[in-house]
């Protein structure tokens, strides 16, 4: 029953705490190699759903597997297959470049060779590499942004899940932490990602939108604005957001 | 009139310097925008007019007052919403609320009218604790406890942070009735789509001031053609127009890629270009820049724009 070119697959995903439903009978799936934005308003449910797909929370009810294992009863082979970064960078603020490629890399379960030879393709990538003895508390911002994205796909993951990665960094580099999404997915890391900057919501393959704990709306961007007969995805999200 | 101006303000933490040099003036009553991303120094620079951190040089006034000398006066007409959400997590909404008012010798009675439109959409959770509530919540309630005093100048730093694009939008149109009672605002912001809302903004970056104008002037002084470019093979499209000999400057917007030009027919030369290049369905058409184009030109290099590049024009 598993297609596979889905990475993701999720049918009816019910997530209940007491008798609020936070995800309500969620139905999609994500290709392999695909950039999925997951759109939604504040308190939607889209951290709920994010937890579950990374292995953190179980569903109440549903049939969902990610990378091809179970929610349910496979969590730690999901957590080796998939890369994670959030708003809050996920590095070590008082380590190291190079102590936080060793920590995650030997979290992932990589050895120290292969540790060695991505830290130097991700630092001559960004060009940086004499600053690997610096602690990332003196980093700027952008950089954290992207240092944080390359630990995150380090060790080859299958899907990597970005909860607001761009969040408050300048225009400039908000495109170059782009650039670094696109080359990931042209390398067939699917990238599963949030945001609140609507023209970002553009640059994904496909798009679903979240209203109180359902997907209202699922398709690439041009689809959703034919259908909403909408200018641009913000109108379409405006529009969704607001029936309620 | 002015409300608050600000004279040569430099402040560093260790080697970092958070503001350089900064001058500007806000009018009374006027709705001022400080756009830039996080460590531009919007925060710093916030802190030391709400007199909660002392400039290394330079001045800055309130209403009149020093923020060094007289801060005990400012304290009593600021409103100040921090970034960080800072009220108190175990009391109720109402309690805040109140505390916030008998701290400045007020009620809530006295001053309602002012937060009525704000406050009431959370009224029915007042006994709910702070800490319990949603972030659109949060947010109502801290610029309902800013506002309590009825001050003459309110701070509000990055309000709409992390908020998504529909709350984003009523707590514009929250502020632009608050202006109507007189109220200076002063609002910072990283979403540079805000800064249409705002009656003039100071572009902000790396502690430096990028530009001051209203959102027009802002958009009018960039001097560069922009066009906006689509084909049916979006990845490969930003190499090629990056490689495309009259390109300035190309990247990403939303559906398009953004090319600045020096004249306006290199659109034509363009669309052959990539058509050369085995480009489908290729679109290019002039536009209007907005103000994140400004930034991005303003960031990358200063050529773009007539104005002088430090920005450190004043207008008063």
């Amino acid at each position: 029953m598993t297609n596979d070119h889905h990475i993701i697959e999720v049918e009816n995903l019910v997530k209940k705490f007491g008798s609020f439903v936070a995800n309500d009978h969620l139905n999609f799936y994500v290709k392999r190699g695909e950039i999925f934005g997951f759109l939604g308003a504040n308190g939607a449910g889209k951290t709920t759903a994010i937890k579950i797909l990374c292995g953190l929370w179980k569903p109440t009810s549903g049939r969902i597997q990610v990378a091809g294992f179970d929610v349910y009863k496979e969590t730690e082979k999901i957590k080796r297959n998939i890369g994670y970064m959030s708003q809050k960078f996920s590095l070590y603020e008082d380590m190291t470049i190079a102590e936080n490629f060793t920590f995650y890399g030997g979290i992932y379960g990589m050895r120290m060779p292969g540790i060695r030879k991505k830290m130097s393709f991700f630092l001559e990538k960004l060009g940086i590499v004499e600053y690997k003895d610096r602690v990332i508390s003196d980093l700027p911002l952008g950089w954290k942004q992207k240092l944080a994205f390359s630990i995150a796909i380090m060790h080859d993951p299958a899907i990597v899940f970005l909860d607001e990665p761009t969040s408050g960094v300048d225009p400039l580099t908000r495109r170059q932490f782009w650039d670094m999404i696109y080359e990931a997915a042209h390398d067939g890391i699917t990238v599963f990602l949030t945001t609140h900057y609507m023209d970002e919501a553009e640059y994904c393959e496909r798009v679903s939108i979240m209203v109180d704990g359902r997907i209202e709306a699922l398709g690439t961007p041009s689809e959703q604005k034919k259908q909403f007969g909408a200018e641009s995805m913000e109108e379409v999200f405006i529009r969704l957001a607001r029936k309620q | 009139m002015e409300s608050v101006r600000i004279t040569g303000l430099s402040k560093s933490y260790g080697k970092v310097r958070a503001l350089d040099s900064i001058s500007l003036s806000v009018d009374k009553g006027e709705l001022f925008g400080f756009i830039g991303p996080d460590g531009s120094g919007k925060t710093t620079l916030f802190r030391i007019l709400t007199t909660l951190l002392l400039p290394d040089s330079g001045q800055a006034t309130v209403e009149g007052f020093d923020t060094v000398k007289e801060y005990r006066q400012i304290r009593k007409i600021a409103g100040y919403m921090p970034g960080r959400f800072s009220l108190y997590q175990d009391l109720s909404v109402e309690e805040n609320l109140k505390f916030f008012a008998s701290i400045f010798k007020t009620t809530i009675q006295e001053n309602y009218y002012l937060i009525r439109d704000i406050y009431s959409q959370i009224e029915p959770f007042k006994d709910r604790p702070a800490g319990k509530l949603s972030g659109g919540m949060k947010q109502k309630l801290a610029l309902s406890c800013a506002l309590i005093h009825k001050p003459a100048v309110l701070f509000l730093d990055e309000p709409t942070t992390g908020v998504d694009a529909v709350s984003r939008k009523e707590f514009w149109d929250m502020l632009a009735r608050l202006k109507k009672e007189g109220i200076t605002i002063l609002v910072s912001t990283p979403y540079m789509d805000e800064a249409g809302r705002c009656d003039r903004v100071a572009l902000i970056q790396q502690g430096k001031i990028l530009g001051i104008d209203t959102p027009r002037g802002i958009v009018g002084a960039y001097k560069d053609k922009l066009l906006a470019v689509r084909s049916s093979g979006m990845y490969k499209l930003l190499f090629d127009v990056q490689e495309f000999p009259r390109t300035i400057r190309a990247y990403r917007s939303g559906e398009f890629i953004h090319c600045s030009v020096k004249d306006e027919n290199a659109g034509d030369e363009l669309r052959n270009f990539l058509a050369g290049k085995g480009h489908e369905m290729i679109e290019v058409r002039n536009i209007s820049p907005d103000v994140e184009d400004c930034f991005l030109a303003l960031m990358t290099n200063d050529r773009s724009f007539g104005t002088s590049p430090s920005g450190q024009a004043t207008n008063d």
